[in-house]
């Protein structure tokens, strides 16, 4: 059976973004970037099956300008097995990687796409969703454990209520949530072996896809800036506050 | 059990000085047409990621190394346009005529960089030419061969817990062996450290005497901003008795570096570097030039500024210490890029020869018998005696300084002496305390929301990074003599002395540490162990 995991190349988490000062997005200039952290979780889970004898191969794929080699490496060292890159140097929009990923689907056949539930960047949380509709599989977003068995995968999802497992037949998409794992960290060897390991690289032409973005950023600004608390003498207060300053009760 | 891999020379540390020497293995290599493995490794998340520097380059050492480095796209772009150096009082400020500044002040032909751009380039420069090159990974541990020669390290093991037990994502480290291992750890090296008592190699020379740096970086409206001005000031908000002073440099984009270094042989308690950064940005000469600007990041590192005298024995079996590590540092120009650079170079270079010739874990003393001849030696030699003329206090020590640089060219045929930072604190009672100003939230900021913008992280479960010798001395001396120093010198809050029912506790927030290094400085007893936590965490500066 053969896995197949798209990785995003994101801005590292630890790193504090800045709106750039004439509004056009933020400025990601030279800022250290790293692999999407639910994508480290999706390939993980992808190596854990294939360790448990269950999958046969991961193949990792990422979309984007060249550098996303660092991310495909590093999923690698992870444990996948080899990288695809689409490369371009368009932004890429969510429609435009779900229908990337499709042709690449169409071309790999893997029985199991196993996404993250959404990017750290854009927080759009679409692409595994986008996916399953082009594909007519079926879905099971937010997973927190996952089964596969024989033609079929059985997933617990977290949803608002609790938890919600259901049962889907192969070929499917998965996308992670956190608790579905904690990745291990990558070796030093597992970092050697990674640089050998084969690395495909196909422009988005090639894959029969316009990738031309469909919306248009207006403007990006920071959150209004919090004014400072006020210590409140008790719950009278409290509640007087909230009636009549805040007007939320 | 630990993999192991060999390599002709292994290179810890991806500052300046490791870079420098893994470029120059490559370069001989590729023109003698042979062929050297040289593996780095960097505890950084990546190349630059801990690195923290002014910083105006001196581009002689660097033009050695790759000479058409622009045209190589150098991140290397705003020539020094102008030297201003300030006496600062209170509220004013007396600019030093240059014709009166010793030439160490001169920044003629120099350029204002973020030096950590400057390593990533490096560290590009470096994978193109077949360097291995593994950002991540801390070198935990010196190993040694039977004959006693270090023959590499080990990397740190990931996924401890607390205790030190396996965890559930429990990997081991590396060993890491090579003929000759190149130890470029920057200022106060861990490992570093250990080689020196190991191999005595700071028998018959000064002590090792440091400084505090801390840095932050604005973005300033245009019209405050004055791209290739270099500002260096002395005086306020120092006592005149206590060694220290900022810098403002105005890079390209709107961006002013700027910084205060406090000589950590201070002998107040009460001192807090991280309080006279803060204060020292309100002063008129200095707030015109950042207010209406933002704060984008926030840094901290110790600087070694001991000079010639207090420089370790740079060789032993296995290896050799470069840069910081071996305290290749011009302390009267605050430039230690330039000298990491070539020493790097020139150890590489005898490492190179020793390779050629077979050998292999013996002593590199073509490398200290180059750097005797080098350029990088008579510089050094000249301005040897800054710090320890600072010791005099700003008035005396300058005007000293001055008479020895501007009279005597350097040449004078004395050598003054350092004593060791760790034994100048006095005690609490003995001396006044300092009132700071709160922070205003403009110019002004409190220690947390300082680190944030370090990005440092590390995971909460591992053993504690920073060690103490005595768990009781932090209360029994810290606390009772000198009022818990380490709460105040520490520039990202991680020592608290925090009151409970049985009596005060040193509670050590080892997530916040931003790899300064000046804990295991400054501590009164040396309690304080710095060792290396997991590998990728620490601070990650962009650009600093
Ligand atoms: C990559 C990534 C993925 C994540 N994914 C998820 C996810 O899928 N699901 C999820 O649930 N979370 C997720 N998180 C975590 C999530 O983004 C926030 O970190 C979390 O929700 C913060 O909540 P908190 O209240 O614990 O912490 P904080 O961010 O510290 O608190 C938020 C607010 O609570 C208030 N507050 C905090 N402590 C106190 C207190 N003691 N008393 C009074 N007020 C207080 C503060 O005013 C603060 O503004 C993710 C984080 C990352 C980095
Ligand atoms: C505030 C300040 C201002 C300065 N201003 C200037 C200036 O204007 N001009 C100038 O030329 N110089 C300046 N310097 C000095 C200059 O930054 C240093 O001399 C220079 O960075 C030294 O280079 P290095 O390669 O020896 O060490 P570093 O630059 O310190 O690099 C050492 C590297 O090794 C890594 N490392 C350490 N230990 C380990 C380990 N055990 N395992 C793996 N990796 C490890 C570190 O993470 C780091 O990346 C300044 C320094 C400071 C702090
Ligand atoms: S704990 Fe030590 S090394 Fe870490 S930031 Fe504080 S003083 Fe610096």
């Amino acid at each position: 059976m053969k896995i197949l995991v798209p990785v995003k190349r994101v801005l590292d988490y630890n790193v504090k973004v800045r709106v750039k000062a004439d509004g056009t997005g933020v400025d990601l200039s030279n800022l250290k970037m790293a692999m999407n952290p639910f994508d480290e979780i999706a390939v993980e889970e992808a190596v854990r099956l294939k360790e448990a004898g269950v999958a046969t191969e991961v193949v990792a794929v990422s979309c984007g300008v060249a550098a996303c080699q660092e991310t495909l490496r590093a999923a690698m060292a992870i444990g996948a097995d080899r990288g695809i890159l689409v490369e371009t140097d368009v932004e890429l929009q969510p429609l435009a990687v779900a229908k990337l990923l499709k042709a690449l689907c169409d071309k790999e056949a893997p029985q199991v796409v196993i996404c993250g539930k959404q990017a750290i960047d854009d927080d759009a949380n679409q692409t595994g969703q986008m996916l399953a509709a082009l594909m007519g599989w079926p879905q099971a977003t937010f997973a927190s454990k996952v089964t596969l068995a024989g033609e079929s995968t059985t997933v617990t999802r977290e949803i608002d209520g609790g938890l919600e497992t259901i049962e889907l037949k192969l070929p499917a998409v998965v996308t992670t949530d956190l608790r579905l794992n904690e990745p291990r960290y990558a070796t030093l060897p597992n970092i050697m072996k990674a640089k050998k390991k084969p690395l495909d690289t196909v422009k988005p032409d090639e894959l029969g896809v316009d990738v031309a973005p469909r919306l248009a950023t207006l403007k990006v600004a920071e959150p209004p800036k919090r004014s400072a608390g006020v210590r409140v003498a008790d719950v009278a207060q409290l509640v007087d506050k909230l009636k009549n300053e805040a007007k939320v009760i | 059990m630990r993999e192991s891999m060999e390599f002709d020379v292994l290179i810890v540390g991806g500052g300046p000085a490791g870079l420098a020497a893994a470029i120059r293995l490559k370069q001989l290599a590729q023109d003698k047409g042979t062929d050297v493995s040289v593996c780095l490794i960097e505890k950084g998340a990546e190349i630059g990621a801990h690195i923290l520097s002014g910083a105006v380059m001196d581009p002689r050492a660097l033009s050695e190394l790759i000479p058409d480095w622009q045209e190589q796209g150098a991140p290397i772009k705003t020539a020094v346009t102008e030297d201003r150096v300030i006496f600062l009082s209170e509220t004013g400020g007396r600019q030093i005529p240059n014709a009166l500044l010793p030439d160490s002040f001169h920044n003629d032909g120099n350029y204002i960089v973020r030096l950590g751009n400057v390593a990533k380039w490096l560290g590009e420069q470096a994978e193109a030419l077949g360097v291995e090159v593994y950002p991540g990974f801390a070198g935990a541990e010196v190993l040694f061969d039977e004959a006693g020669a270090v023959k590499g390290v080990a990397t740190g093991d990931m996924g401890l817990t607390r205790e030190g037990e396996p965890g559930p994502n429990y990997q081991p480290g590396m060993e890491l062996h090579a003929k000759y291992t190149l130890f470029a750890e920057g200022c106060r090296g861990h490992l570093g450290k250990q080689l020196e008592a190991k191999y005595k190699l700071r028998e018959g020379v000064d002590p090792q005497t440091y400084g505090i740096g801390i840095k932050e970086l604005w973005e300033v409206p245009a019209e405050r901003h004055v791209p290739g001005l270099v500002v260096h000031t002395a005086g306020w908000p120092m006592d005149s008795a206590t060694y220290g002073g900022g810098f403002v440099y105005h890079l390209e984009d709107n961006l002013v570096s700027i910084g205060f270094v406090v000589g950590l042989n201070y002998t107040n308690p009460h001192l807090s570097p991280f309080e006279e950064m803060q204060r020292y940005k309100t002063h008129p000469e200095i707030r015109k030039y950042i207010e209406g600007g933002k704060r984008l990041a926030y840094g901290a590192r110790a600087i070694a500024a001991g000079g010639l005298q207090s420089q370790p024995k740079l060789v032993f079996p296995g290896g050799a210490l470069i840069g910081d590590d071996a305290g290749f540092l011009n302390a009267a120009r605050i430039k230690g890029s330039h000298a990491a650079i070539k020493s790097g170079m020139l150890a590489a270079e005898a490492a190179f020869d020793a390779l050629g010739a077979e050998r292999s874990r013996d002593e590199l003393a073509a490398f200290p018998e180059a750097f005797r001849t080098s350029w990088l030696h008579a510089e050094l030699h000249k301005t040897r005696n800054f710090k320890p003329y600072m010791k005099k206090g700003l008035w005396m020590g300058s005007l000293l300084f001055g008479i020895d640089q501007n009279l005597f060219g350097g040449k004078v045929p004395w050598t003054l002496h350092n004593s060791a930072d760790h034994t100048a604190l006095k005690p609490a009672a003995e001396c006044e305390k300092i009132a700071y100003p709160k922070p205003d939230g403009v110019l002004t900021f409190d220690r947390l929301s300082s680190v944030f913008l370090s990005n440092t992280n590390h995971e909460e479960e591992q053993p504690c990074h920073l060690q103490l010798k005595d768990a009781g001395v932090p209360i029994s001396v810290n606390l009772a003599q000198h009022d818990a120093p380490e709460q105040r010198y520490c520039p990202a809050g991680v020592y608290e002395i925090v009151q409970e029912e049985a009596g005060p506790r040193l509670q050590i927030n080892a997530q916040n540490c931003v790899h300064c290094k000046t804990c295991d400085i400054k501590d009164p007893t040396q309690n304080i162990n710095w060792v290396v936590p997991q590998g990728g965490e620490g601070p990650i500066y962009q650009g600093m």
